[in-house]
């Protein structure tokens, strides 16, 4: 079943690639619209079967379900395993909900279509295998895969500034990554010998289960952290992201803020904090501190953001802040909160950027300063621009509100001064987002060129509605996310607090 | 010497034979033909069959339990059995590669191909080679076809040039390998490495027996192009004919790698701390090289010569692991690079405007837009070579690492996916004029036999990671063999 939502949207790109060989050039315009149609279908194919998934799902149990293996470099202990426990079914399921809406949001895209919908799908593709991975080398060839596809995406359809954004993002990823993979080869040949006969030294769940000795655990844990610091981004590794925001298409801002960042923090969750938990306790403090500096700093710059999408970029980094300083809390609070922050975010930034894209459509251009007055001519994007910017500053109701006080409350429990940093984020996230919003869409229309824009028509409407009643949906149902969750997050917290007791004697 | 121990010793041999005597053949064929293009319609299909032949003669016909023949001076194991099978597939494909080029050049002449063959042979020999003199001859039958080989398109000022410096340098290389043998021998007393392994196993290591091995070291360093001793690389690359460059980036590079892990594994396998820090040092600096150095190439086959460099780099610290895991490794990894050059080299061949051949990395410019087969591989070959997930290139250096790491070095390994990061820049910025740019030159096309073999070595490199298990397979009983 988890192997089927993984290479579904690949079968998807197969289709989109033997349409093209098998076509002729006059053909260009029937691959085209077949290439969008057949790329929302395979999506969407794709978000059912994570339902399924989901349905099968039983959050009663801690372990991992629904496991698939099939032998493959069996010399090498190696295998291709799959599963998903309580903290990764979810993630399958933000990213199966969030690619219809992505496609959707990229209906209008005219250069190159076919090419265009072949590279998210294999992304879709990479980015569900790096929940479902139970194997460590499988996970790192999902996890690193995922650079190629987006490479391309911000560099063919991205803005103007697209080449530098593109290298930027492919390297500044790469060069965390790598240091992850020598990380992981240690790994195995410390627990080669280790494990038991018949079990495999890269399966996730033995490495869980194998104690790292002290030293090497923090040099472990330092690769795996230069990893995913950068993919989460944290401060200050942070500096990739906005520009690939900036540059890449709408849908792929989507992805990116969506899911792309959510793996830095499901990294943290599967590796970093199970399999080295003196160095986590270890560097804990240290982690706080990035966090807070991320959350307060950020925030000023983004309210310093002339560009929508870099603001909204900036208060991206913000709340991943607060997303690293619930995972390291390691409370129930913290860790549920920080999950639940990352799925709400994964909605709301997503929905900002499509926002933005909505404007950016009509207008082509990000300048704040260029706009001022759209309630006038668009009520409609107003009131829904008006209840995201309230999710992301976390408003009671929304998704983003119950994500932020988890998170928040949950790190109180171990850092005050953490949690009072947060707090001041918070504060300054509504004082970035409410401006830009009052900029952007309040006041007089005085700028001529908007005297004719008009408001979202029902493709942009259907591509909303789903955000809206998923934000609102969680906002006031909470448990839906946390029941799935708590299981697991249990058992992460429990095995810590016992790693971390074994080793203090 | 009875004459039942004598066939058997001529049965390890019989790849060799067939080839040889193929290659007189077809070299008397091809002088009684009158017509320079029907000797050449006629010896290139027959060299292509021979070198096949010889392929499966050496997996069918020689026993496979294998052995050494001519009093220890050949052996034939696993480890000589899979390389036989790259050298004489890659040489086929070379070939194959080469017959529309060299009609469009108007270089069509049937003694290329008899070169080919006769570079398979010494790259065959090299392989298997277990004795001092038969290394030494094995090497020097390659360098001198090769050298012809380089300078083939003897008009051009660029490949007499090439030809001329690969000759030279490549005259050194061997005068300091020669050197080197006979200081080994010199202080062993012995030219069979069997006889060799026995002498540096005991006690004391001579400092004379060790400057013999590392003479040898800088000689091998030569043919497989890795830095301080690379600098005929980049300029032979360039000057000579594309579809010889496409020959020498692969097997040659196979065979002189292969015996230079054999050499440092098998008779001086017991002063491996020794030579560690020389294959350090040069894998290091290689590495270095073949990053930094690609970085502001924009003729694209000097940039495939510093990429080159770089790789060979990375096959070096699979030696310095020193362990039957880093042979494998090395294999693996060989194997896998080999398929990405032949898409990204079949994809070379086929920059050709109506005005001819075109060299540069920016007249790829728009090419998934013009001809989206062929952007499709080389993007695959390119982040193959580079090592990126989920090409096979990865697999590659997953088993580098795994063996370095498994050995106990630590830097070796930070410094090699360090710079494999500098050389995605390289790698991406092919990528990036491929597909992030608009057409600017128009290609007329690749030949057909080009395009089959292109495109199927660039399906290769992303689908080989369903099969990847299997070629690893093989891989590792060859670097389990002979040790």
């Amino acid at each position: 079943m988890l192997s089927a939502v993984t290479f579904a949207p690949l079968a998807g790109a197969l289709v989109i690639v033997l349409f093209k060989m098998f076509s002729r050039a006059e053909d260009s315009g029937f691959i085209e619209k077949n290439a969008r149609g057949v790329a929302l279908l395979t999506t969407l194919v794709t978000f059912v079967l994570s339902i399924v998934v989901i349905i099968q799902f039983d959050p009663a149990v801690a372990g991992f379900q629904m496991v698939e293996y099939v032998p493959w470099f069996t010399e090498l202990g190696m295998g291709y395993r799959m599963g998903v426990d309580g903290i990764s079914v979810l993630f399958i399921l933000l990213t199966a909900f969030l690619m219809p809406i992505a496609i959707l949001a990229s209906w209008k895209i005219e250069k190159r279509v076919a090419d265009y919908m072949i590279a998210f799908l294999i992304l879709e593709t990479l980015m569900i295998g790096v929940f479902c991975a139970l194997d460590m080398v499988l996970f790192y060839i999902f996890f690193e895969g995922g650079l190629i596809p987006m490479f391309l995406i911000i560099g063919v359809w991205g803005g103007a500034n697209r080449v530098y954004a593109a290298f930027k993002f492919f390297l500044y990823t790469l060069l965390g990554s790598v240091l992850m993979l020598v990380a992981m080869v240690a790994m195995y040949v410390y627990a080669a010998p280790l494990v038991a006969d018949g079990a495999s030294p890269t399966d996730i769940r033995e490495l869980q289960q194998i104690a790292f000795p002290g030293g090497m655990q923090t040099w472990l844990w330092l690769a795996f952290f230069a990893s995913f610091a950068v993919k989460m981004p944290m401060w200050p590794v942070h500096t990739w992201l906005p520009d690939a925001h900036v540059e890449a298409p709408t849908a792929g801002s989507v992805i990116l803020a969506g899911v792309l960042l959510k793996m830095g923090g499901y990294g943290f969750l599967r590796f970093s904090i199970p399999m080295f938990p003196d160095a986590t306790a270890y560097f804990t403090p240290m982690v706080f501190v990035l966090s807070v500096i991320a959350i307060i700093y950020t925030s000023l710059v983004a309210f310093r953001q002339t560009d929508i999408k870099k603001l909204i970029a900036y208060s991206s980094v913000a709340h991943m802040g607060l997303v690293t300083m619930g995972l390291f809390a390691m409370t129930e609070l913290g860790v549920q909160g920080a999950i639940f922050q990352m799925l709400s975010h994964g909605l709301i930034s997503g929905a900002l950027f499509l926002a933005v894209g909505v404007i950016y459509d009509r207008m082509h251009t990000r300048e704040i300063a260029f706009y001022g007055g759209l309630v006038h001519r668009m009520p409609v994007y107003a009131a829904m621009l008006a209840f995201f910017t309230m999710a992301n500053v976390g408003l009671p109701g929304t998704s983003g509100f119950v994500g932020e006080i988890m998170a928040m409350m949950g790190t109180f429990q171990v850092s005050t001064w953490a949690a009072a940093g947060a707090a001041i984020g918070v504060i300054l996230s509504a004082v970035y987002m409410l401006t830009a919003y009052r900029n952007l869409v309040l006041g007089d229309l005085t700028n001529p060129k908007l005297a004719e824009i008009n408001d979202m028509n029902v493709r942009e409407w259907t591509i909303f509605m789903p955000l809206i009643i998923a934000t609102l949906v969680l906002g006031f149902f909470s448990t839906l996310i946390t029941d799935v969750t708590a299981a697991s997050v249990g058992q992460l917290i429990s095995d810590y607090q016992a790693a971390l007791a074994a080793s203090a004697q | 010497m009875n004459l039942s121990t004598l066939t058997a010793e001529y049965a390890l041999f019989a790849p060799e034979m067939v080839l040889a005597i193929g290659a007189m053949a077809l070299l008397m064929l091809g002088v009684f033909i009158k017509d320079h293009d029907k000797a050449v319609g006629l010896v290139a299909p027959l060299t292509a069959g021979l070198l096949i032949v010889a392929a499966l003669v050496a997996v069918f016909f020689v026993p496979a339990e294998g052995g050494q023949a001519f009093s220890g001076a050949f052996v034939f194991d696993p480890l000589a059995l899979f390389s036989k099978i790259a050298i004489f597939g890659t040489a086929a494909i070379a070939m194959l590669f080469a017959v529309p080029y060299l009609k469009a050049e108007r270089l069509a002449r049937f003694e290329y191909f008899v070169l080919i063959a006769l570079a398979a042979l010494g790259m065959s020999m090299m392989v298997s080679a277990n004795d001092l003199i038969s290394m030494y001859m094995g090497v020097e039958l390659q360098s001198l076809a090769l050298y012809v080989l380089a300078a083939f398109n003897r008009d051009s000022l660029r490949a007499s040039e090439a030809g001329l410096k690969y000759f030279v340098l490549g005259a050194l290389s061997s005068g300091l390998l020669l050197y080197g043998a006979s200081l080994v021998y010199g202080f062993t007393g012995a030219t069979g490495f069997n006889e060799i392994a026995i002498a540096a196993a005991s006690g004391e290591v001579s400092i004379g027996l060790l400057f013999g091995l590392v003479f040898i070291i800088c000689g091998l360093a030569f043919k497989v192009s890795a830095a301080p001793f690379h600098m005929w690389t980049p300029d032979v690359y360039e000057g000579s004919p594309t579809p010889v460059t496409a020959f020498f980036a692969t097997a040659p590079k196979f065979a002189a790698i292969v015996l230079l892990a054999r050499i440092l594994m098998e008779p001086f396998g017991a002063m491996t701390d020794q030579w560690q820090q020389v294959i350090t040092v040069i894998a290091v600096l290689s590495m270095a090289v073949g990053s930094f150095g690609a970085l502001t190439q924009n003729n694209i086959k000097r940039l495939m010569a510093y990429s080159s460099i770089g790789n060979m780099g990375y096959a070096l610290v699979a030696i310095a692991a020193g362990t039957e895991i880093g042979l494998w490794a090395l294999l693996a990894f060989m194997i896998l690079y080999v398929i990405g050059l032949v898409a990204a080299f079949g994809v070379i061949l086929s920059m050709r405007t109506s005005e001819g051949m075109v060299e540069q990395v920016e007249d790829l410019a728009g090419l998934s837009q013009s001809h989206p087969g062929l952007a499709w591989t080389m993007t695959g070959a390119m982040f193959s070579i580079g090592g990126l997930p989920f090409l096979v290139g990865f697999f590659g250096k997953l088993f580098i690492l795994y063996a370095a790491l498994q050995a106990g070095l630590v830097f070796l390994p930070i410094a090699l996916v360090l710079f494999s990061v500098v050389s995605a820049y390289y790698y991406l910025r092919i990528v990036r004029v491929m597909w992030f740019s608009d057409p600017v030159v128009k290609f007329t096309g690749p030949p057909a036999t080009t395009a089959w073999i292109t495109n199927i070595a660039g399906i290769a490199t992303a689908a080989l990671v369903i099969v990847a298990p299997v070629l690893f397979y093989l891989a590792q009983n060859a670097g389990f063999g002979p040790l």
